[in-house]
């Protein structure tokens, strides 16, 4: 039984017999299915972002009207505070944007894009998502048991994290650290899958540069995961035992280091960053050459760049420790090799700038999202230069303006790349058209709001607040009327951000039972998972009908033909 | 129930077998699990010195017996491979199962030597080099524990002459976990 792979049009008529719910569990919870799977991993993840923002909206409101009783919480006390906060950061990047941007689309479309069947282990597959869902569970199972969840930030620094006398929280750091390692085996085994089958599995005549740039960014970002986060799995066995068998691996009186971890974490962390951002730029791309009909500016340099990124982002991990202590000599080092990774990030912007211009573009509500991209990340990116900058980074320091630098990375990243990438293949996934009135709106209510957000929060961060303060009524010089009043339009246009999202969930819904029928490729794109079905069926296609691949994904407006697109799979 | 491969499995762009493909990534994920933690020995054990006298309380013979046993059940496993290349299943099981008695064999020794340790109050708590001798030996251990269940299934199969090419890629990981033991053995055993 645990072997049947479901066919997804019998569940048509197993859906209407009450007597076969195991069927249902079958198909939808022990399937091996990759679109199934990609289902499972996507709204994992969009469900935990909704925990990862509600998080949010508890702390905002203590932040900016300390001491109310936030609506739907109460009153947040300091260890609830310091729990939000961490929980928030550790649910949004590993619980979102690495399931829903890396596993939900690199399952989906890795073997559609290439003209497979499915992925080259199906039950490996399966069992990566049902690791990651234990890892989700433990990790909110944390959040309830004595003490409360860990409250020690998502970097989770030695000794506070060590030393439960300092923490608080004896078992729910544990139980945060074993989550967090569970994510990673899941990670790792969904990586390997994807690797093996993007090398291994692809269609007939698809060579190394006709795969799309989503592909190659999804399988770049694996490994650049798998590369970096040995050296962190090591680590987090060390703290597990500082933690719970009283091991000294990061006590210095004992003969270890604490700024171990910081090393050891950061080496991960930082090409972390870039495991999350090359999917989104590869959606970015894909979904800015078909609506601007214009094959991308550079195929060989998009590619090249991502690798040089790849390999420069193993080099910059030590900016995040400037203040902590290390050798000046070394912080220079790690200044310029920051400033560096600027260079090829710059790169593909220009890339997909350059693509816009002169194509016929239509704005359609995934085009917005894409155009959106380039424009937020580029302050994101910008505002890295003052930290790494290991000079301005001692004012700069865990301050609210690195708070708002990352967000301004990581939300075009998580959701801007995400909403891009969801409204662009939702017609693919549920065979209906998103309502593009109502993304519109969503989309415009979702912008607007976040710079709103933030933007104040540069603006605090330059004026000296601090990251990890509960109630800045505490620090005179920071309780200032005009600074309140800052962190207020934050708040506030964060209940107005969140409150466009039941927009987004209602056209979701309602797209999916009621929205226009899609057909094979409403966009007129050329990739191959638009020459099958809308859903795909199991097997993606009939079996004799694969897809053999004749040309590059990226052909549109050719000279010679009629219409403006070239499907990889037509003979010429 | 037989399990239906998809096509994508059969299929190989590389020419590289599916198989063998994800072992190697497999193991390079390992290789910076393991690269991580003895990196970090190693920088720690030269800015401490003094770890030198606890080094000294292991028993090199012990860690060399370990060597040669391992050494001697990675040979099998060649011997293992030979015999699933020629179609031989029942062979090549034979010699898987000479190479888990080697694992066991392994493991059996590592629990009297490290018994012996902890009776002597050398636990992982006494100083950080011990720490670190417990941690890298402990979760190579795993490694060989998880070999050994793997390859009790893989021989299974090959006895009855299914999925021989199994028998290689467990091989490739078997002479993985000797590596790893190759590095062990020096930094936590030879360097007093």
């Amino acid at each position: 039984m645990a072997d049947t792979v479901v066919d997804v049009h019998q569940h048509e008529h197993a859906g209407h017999d009450g007597h076969h719910d195991p069927h249902w569990i079958v198909k939808y919870l022990w399937s091996t299915d990759h679109k199934i799977i990609a289902m499972q991993y996507l709204f994992t993840g969009m469900f935990m972002g909704i925990i990862g923002a509600y998080m949010a909206y508890v702390f905002r409101m203590q932040l900016a009207f300390p001491g109310i009783s936030v609506p739907g919480f109460g009153q947040v006390s300091p260890g609830e505070y310091n729990s939000l906060i961490t929980n928030h950061g550790s649910i949004m990047i590993f619980w979102v944007a690495m399931p829903v941007l890396i596993a939900a689309f690199g399952n989906y479309l890795i073997p559609l894009m290439i003209g497979a069947d499915d992925m080259v282990f199906p039950r490996i597959n399966r069992l990566s998502y049902q690791i990651f869902l234990v890892s989700a569970i433990i990790l909110l199972a944390s959040l309830f048991v004595e003490g409360g969840g860990f409250g020690g930030a998502w970097t989770s620094y030695p000794p506070l994290s060590a030393e439960g006398d300092y923490n608080q929280t004896n078992l729910g750091s544990s139980l945060w650290l074993l989550a967090v390692a569970l994510e990673f085996v899941a990670f790792l085994l969904g990586g390997i899958n994807f690797i093996t089958t993007l090398m291994n599995s692809r269609a007939p005549g698809m060579k190394a540069y006709d795969i799309p740039m989503v592909l190659w960014m999804i399988v770049i970002a694996s490994i650049l995961f798998m590369l970096s986060v040995g050296p962190l799995i090591a680590g987090a066995v060390m703290l597990f035992f500082d933690q719970t068998i009283n091991t000294g691996f990061y006590d210095p009186t004992r003969g270890g280091d604490p700024i171990l971890w910081q090393h050891l974490f950061w080496f991960f962390g930082h090409p972390e960053v870039y495991v999350v951002l090359l999917p989104a730029i590869g959606i970015t791309v894909d979904v800015i050459a078909t609506f601007a009909r214009k094959k991308i500016f550079g195929y060989k340099l998009v590619l090249y760049t991502a690798v040089a990124t790849g390999v420069l982002s193993f080099f910059v991990w030590a900016h995040h420790q400037f203040i902590a202590g290390i050798d000046p000599r070394m912080a220079n080092v790690f200044t310029i090799t920051t400033l560096l990774i600027s260079v090829p990030i710059a790169e593909l912007l220009f890339v997909m700038i350059a693509t816009l211009y002169g194509g016929s573009i239509r704005l359609t509500t995934p085009m917005l999202w894409a155009l959106a991209f380039i424009a937020e990340f580029l302050i994101g990116g910008v505002t890295g230069i003052f930290l790494g900058a290991s000079g301005a980074d001692i004012y700069f320091h865990d301050t609210y303006f690195v708070l708002a630098h990352f967000h301004y990375t990581f939300f075009p990243i998580a959701i801007i790349g995400t909403f891009c990438g969801f409204t662009y293949w939702f017609p693919k996934m549920f065979g209906r058209m998103m309502n593009d009135t109502l993304g519109k709106i969503h989309f415009w209510g979702t912008i607007i709001p976040f710079n709103f957000i933030f933007i104040p929060l540069f603006v605090l961060g330059m004026g000296g607040q601090h990251r990890r303060i509960y109630n800045f009524q505490h620090f005179p010089e920071l309780a200032g009327p005009e600074m309140y009043s800052l962190r207020q339009i934050a708040t506030i246009s964060l209940l107005i951000m969140l409150a466009f999202q039941a927009v987004f969930f209602f056209n979701m819904f309602w797209s999916w039972f009621k929205g226009e029928k899609a057909g094979k490729n409403p966009w007129k794109a050329n990739t191959l998972e638009w020459t099958t079905e809308s859903p795909p069926g199991h097997g993606n296609w009939p079996p004799d009908q694969m897809p053999v691949v004749y040309r590059g994904p990226y052909e549109y407006g050719h000279p010679d033909r009629e219409e403006d697109y070239w499907p990889q799979h037509l003979p010429s | 129930m037989a399990h239906a491969k998809p096509l994508a499995t059969l299929r190989s762009a590389t020419g590289i077998p599916t198989g063998r493909l994800a072992v190697w990534w497999v193991l390079a994920s390992e290789v910076v699990i393991f690269g991580g933690l003895l990196g970090v020995y190693l920088m720690h054990r030269i800015g401490h010195p003094e770890w030198a006298d606890a080094a000294a309380h292991t028993q090199t013979w012990i860690g060399a017996l370990n060597t040669f046993v391992l050494l001697t059940s990675s040979f099998t496993a060649v011997l293992a491979h030979q015999a699933a290349e020629k179609g031989n299943g029942k062979e090549a099981a034979k010699f898987l199962c000479f190479t888990i008695l080697g694992a066991m064999t392994f493991l059996v020794v590592k629990s009297f030597e490290w018994y012996n340790e902890i009776s002597h109050g050398y636990t992982i708590t006494a100083n950080t080099f011990w720490s670190f001798y417990y941690t890298a030996a402990g979760l190579h251990a795993l490694h060989v524990i998880a070999g050994a269940i793997i390859m009790g299934v893989v021989a299974f199969d090959a006895f009855r002459g299914r999925e021989l090419h199994r028998v290689e890629l467990i091989g490739i990981y078997w002479h993985f976990v000797d590596v790893v033991w190759i590095f062990l053995f020096p930094l936590l055993y030879i360097a007093k």
